[in-house]
């Protein structure tokens, strides 16, 4: 290490310089402990939102309308636990095991996306999740392309590449609706008034009340403010919902010309505040389920260890049978 | 909590097509090398963004510290008579 002469105050100003100077962070560079902690927080809700997103587009896949929307659907859920497995990767090289990532979720001490908690109840939702949710969390992950972690942001500019897929074939799905029959058109009415204002609760409290934005944004974990992603998202959506011909649930949506901006009216924080407590519609049983796979999946963890140490005993037997041989 | 802390990490390289290099692209856990090759087909090469893949494990890989840069890697920057930019040639063969 290169750290001999240093005290912790040099080392802070020398990583903060780094920082500064949009240098990436790399992850056998001097970290502040609370940085390490800060990315491993926020990298692995992020893996865990992409694993637990599975379920509500997961639970459609058997019942998709044609063999085409089923082969889509399908790509689509392999690339998010494929996403979830570049973030794991990403905050393993922060120190911390993917058993205590996996842990920390099971016991509830580490959160995912709070959208997801919301149930799919008709096919229309699988559009629009497409279109709306992947379509916020492109919003979010375009910036974080440009995070300080250097892992992470690598991660990140795969996971924007497929990303891309995902709202597209969401949006172009919703089409399918809004210029199908009138009962097709109130399904994809009715699935937007749904999940509309939990879309903009993704992108978290107001940047006055949210608990860690200040020093991510020092640390340049985060390059852009809650509010102000989420006012990015608005403005590129209505005209896209316009095309549609559906109507947006905000009686105080309007164009705002002196702002240069969409208007939009104030999200209910105590929905919002319930569901990330755990008493959203969905929460127990996207655990349940999560937990389940993961006990169900433990022999085949087991069948690997066994075939290893199979494996490695054949080959020393092989060895030493060759040196005697010698 | 132990259980895949025996499964090894890997990491993976992807030659995105022929004449290029192989480019490291993540990291994933497997049993073996060969479980490892095919889990970094099915994640790493969704959309043929490769068309061969090296896995490594990541215990095998020897780095240097970014921290240790200047006195390792330092001898390179005081020797810049090994740059061509050194030699300022005349005009008329500038281009060599």
């Amino acid at each position: 290490m290169g750290n001999f002469n240093c005290d912790a105050a040099e080392l802070e100003r020398r990583f903060q310089q780094r920082v500064d100077d949009e240098l990436r962070i790399e992850p056998k560079d001097w970290m502040p402990e609370k940085y390490r902690k800060n990315l491993i927080r926020q990298i692995s809700q992020h893996a865990h939102s992409e694993v637990i997103g599975m379920q509500p587009e997961g639970c459609w896949i058997t019942r998709a309308p044609t063999l085409h929307r089923k082969i889509v659907l399908l790509a689509k859920v392999q690339d998010e636990g494929g996403h979830g497995l570049y973030l794991y990767s990403a905050a393993e090289t922060l120190g911390v095991s993917r058993d205590e990532m996996i842990e920390r979720l099971h016991n509830g001490s580490a959160k995912y996306a709070s959208i997801f908690n919301y149930p799919s109840i008709t096919w229309a939702d699988v559009g629009i999740i497409g279109w709306l949710v992947d379509g916020a969390a492109i919003v979010n992950q375009i910036t974080l392309q440009r995070t300080s972690y250097g892992p992470y942001a690598r991660a990140m500019v795969r996971v924007c590449k497929e990303e891309s897929f995902h709202q597209r074939q969401g949006y172009q799905s919703v089409m399918a609706l809004a210029f199908g029959s009138e009962e097709q058109k109130a399904m994809a009415q009715d699935a937007l008034d749904r999940w509309w204002w939990p879309s903009l609760m993704m992108f978290g409290p107001h940047d006055a009340e949210s608990a860690n934005s200040a020093q991510s944004m020092k640390w340049k974990i985060k390059r852009e403010s809650n509010d102000s992603l989420r006012q990015r998202f608005v403005d590129q959506t209505v005209p896209q919902a316009e095309y549609l011909g559906l109507r947006i649930p905000d009686p105080e949506l309007k164009w705002n010309e002196s702002r240069g901006h969409y208007d939009f009216g104030e999200i209910d924080w105590d929905e919002f505040n319930n569901v990330v407590q755990g008493n959203g519609p969905c929460n127990r049983q996207r655990l349940a389920h999560h937990v389940k796979a993961h006990e169900d999946g433990a022999w085949v963890r087991e069948a690997v260890k066994a075939y290893n140490e199979k494996q490695r005993a054949r080959a020393e037997a092989e060895a030493s049978a060759g040196q005697h041989a010698a | 909590m132990k259980e895949t802390e025996q499964i090894p990490l890997y990491e993976v390289f992807v030659r995105s097509k022929r004449g290029l290099d192989h480019k490291h692209v993540g990291s994933l856990h497997a049993g073996s090398s060969e479980q490892a090759l095919e889990y970094a087909r099915d994640c790493y090469t969704r959309r043929s963004e490769g068309s061969s893949i090296w896995v490594v494990k990541s215990t095998d890989i020897v780095a240097s510290q970014s921290d240790d840069a200047s006195s390792f890697h330092d001898p390179m920057d005081d020797k810049p008579y090994r740059h061509a930019a050194h030699y300022v040639l005349p005009d008329p063969i500038n281009n060599m």
